[in-house]
């Protein structure tokens, strides 16, 4: 019990480190991911096929590399070359990689909503945006939220990847506790933290899922 | 004289290979109502989008009360005005639409004061009363919370009637507003188009409904191949038919 008490210090400061690392990724890679949604179905053809090299980019190669290549080589790249500290290396990664993914789910959403919606609101008056904002939108949220839970809850594991950046992440502090005092303790608390963590995230998506099933559609 | 309601000239259209309209023209005077018939893919619904932006013309001219939306230079180019001008433009026109599209997110009431207080910044608090009235008018001020899908097709309608009211429209268009209803749920929804029709609102109907057009239609239009064949008065136009092609198409349908 004692043992659970003092390894429980260094495990909850790699949670700490864990729960930065999702949650500021996830406010600024949904953003980013509707944003290139929108670009990748707009009627602008370039931007979209700009995007779309982007997703391919993104998707097609693995976040450790990405984590790695924003660390380390980035600083040597001309013109953008900047050396970022490992916090904001992996923040970048981990947005830079998921906004991908959430793209994809915004672009699926928005284009199954049907065309009268738009037209119903363009006769109305509003403008592209206020569409957007008002009509279609609200009801991608609800269309996507299963797919977003999921990826959401990747997300936290992902997490577990800034290891590699030398960070003291949930898992990376269970396993210097492990290698130190040889037990499996550690790793056991670690996925009881992660479980925690993740059923927060179920529940709190059912929630939101539930309440949005007040209407049909 | 003051300028009509709605002026189209000449409108053409193409999809792809498709020539759809071929030289439409119709003046629509203010307090007319114009019932649309023809046979499918002869470019009612074509028509009534392009004079709502909803489609755009290749050629010819819209005025909407005076003010022109698009029209055709010397050159045979086709300018329509800028997009905040043809907004305002088309603002003064409602449109009612087959499938009703209204926003399964929103209740009745949400539905119907959307428009008002996003597009023209009406309070919640000045809107809702006449809201209110509205759908009173139309029979549904008890589904007031209720969500489209909870609603019958012919209720949805009267929803969306509601709706396009809200913005205080000069004139309504009608596409077919009752082709998606079970034959029992046409009546509701073509007694409130009367009742607009006694009000003196301007409007532009599709309809497949005969009956409905020679009883509340000041004029009626009959369209085939892209083009109007005639638009004459609603009771000589069903009485003694000019052209073979509407004597055909109204033989048909009756
Ligand atoms: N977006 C589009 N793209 C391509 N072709 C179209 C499009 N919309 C309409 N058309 C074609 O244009 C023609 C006229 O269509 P329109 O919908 O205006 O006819 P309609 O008179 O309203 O017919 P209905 O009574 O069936 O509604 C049809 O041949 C149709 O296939
Ligand atoms: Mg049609």
């Amino acid at each position: 019990m004692s043992y659970l008490l003092e390894i429980l210090g260094p495990l909850l400061e790699g949670t700490a480190v864990t729960l930065q690392v999702f949650l500021i990724s996830f406010v600024l890679a949904v953003p980013l991911g509707l944003l290139l949604a929108l670009a990748r179905i707009s009627r602008c053809t370039a931007l979209g096929g700009l995007v779309n090299g982007y997703l391919w980019l993104m998707r097609g190669t693995p976040l450790m590399l990405q984590m790695l290549f924003i660390y380390f080589a980035l600083p040597f790249v001309p013109v953008i070359g900047v050396r970022l500290p490992d916090f904001p290396a992996a923040i970048v990664a981990f947005v830079l990689n998921y906004a991908a993914y959430f793209a994809e789910i915004f672009r699926a959403g928005i284009q199954s909503i049907d065309r009268g919606q738009y037209e119903g609101a363009r006769v109305l008056g509003l403008t592209y945006v206020q569409t957007m904002r008002r009509i279609v939108l609200p009801q991608v949220l609800k269309r996507i939220l299963p797919p977003m839970s999921n990826e959401t809850i990747t997300l936290v594991k992902d997490t577990s990847l800034i290891y590699v950046l030398a960070m003291n992440d949930l898992l990376r502090a269970a396993r210097g506790i492990v290698q130190r005092d040889f037990t499996t303790m550690p790793f056991v608390v670690a996925a009881a933290f992660y479980l925690l963590m993740t059923l927060v995230l179920t529940v709190g998506f059912q929630r939101l899922e539930r309440k949005l099933a007040v209407y049909d559609g | 004289m003051a300028s009509p309601m709605i002026e189209a000239r000449d409108l053409h259209k193409r999809f792809a290979a498709v020539e759809v309209l071929r030289g439409v023209s119709l003046d629509v005077e203010r307090g007319e109502v114009v019932a649309v018939i023809g046979p499918s893919g002869s470019g009612k619904s074509t028509f009534l989008r392009c004079l709502n932006h909803l489609e755009t013309i290749d050629r010819g001219r819209i005025d909407i009360e005076g003010e022109t939306l698009v029209a055709t230079d010397a050159d045979g180019v086709c300018r329509y005005s800028s997009d905040a001008t043809s907004r305002r433009i088309c603002r003064r026109m409602g449109m009612v639409f087959q499938h009703f599209n209204l926003f399964p997110h929103l209740t009745v009431l949400q539905n119907v004061i959307e428009a008002p207080i996003t597009v023209k910044g009406l309070r919640r608090d000045e809107i809702v009363p006449q809201a209110e009235d509205l759908l009173r008018k139309v029979g549904l001020l008890d589904k007031r919370e209720s969500y489209p899908s909870r609603l019958s097709g012919g209720q949805k309608q009267r929803v969306a009637i509601a709706r396009a009211l809200a913005m205080e429209p000069d004139i309504m268009l009608f596409d077919e507003p009752t082709s998606a209803l079970d034959p029992e749920l046409t009546g509701e929804v073509l007694r409130t188009i009367r009742e607009l029709a006694e009000e003196h609102m301007t409007m532009l109907v599709v309809t497949h409904e005969m009956a409905f057009a020679r009883e509340v239609a000041s004029r009626v239009v009959f369209m085939d191949g892209g083009e109007i064949v005639e638009a004459r008065p609603a009771r000589d136009l069903f009485a003694s038919p000019a052209h073979p092609r509407t004597r055909a198409f109204l033989d048909h349908m009756l």
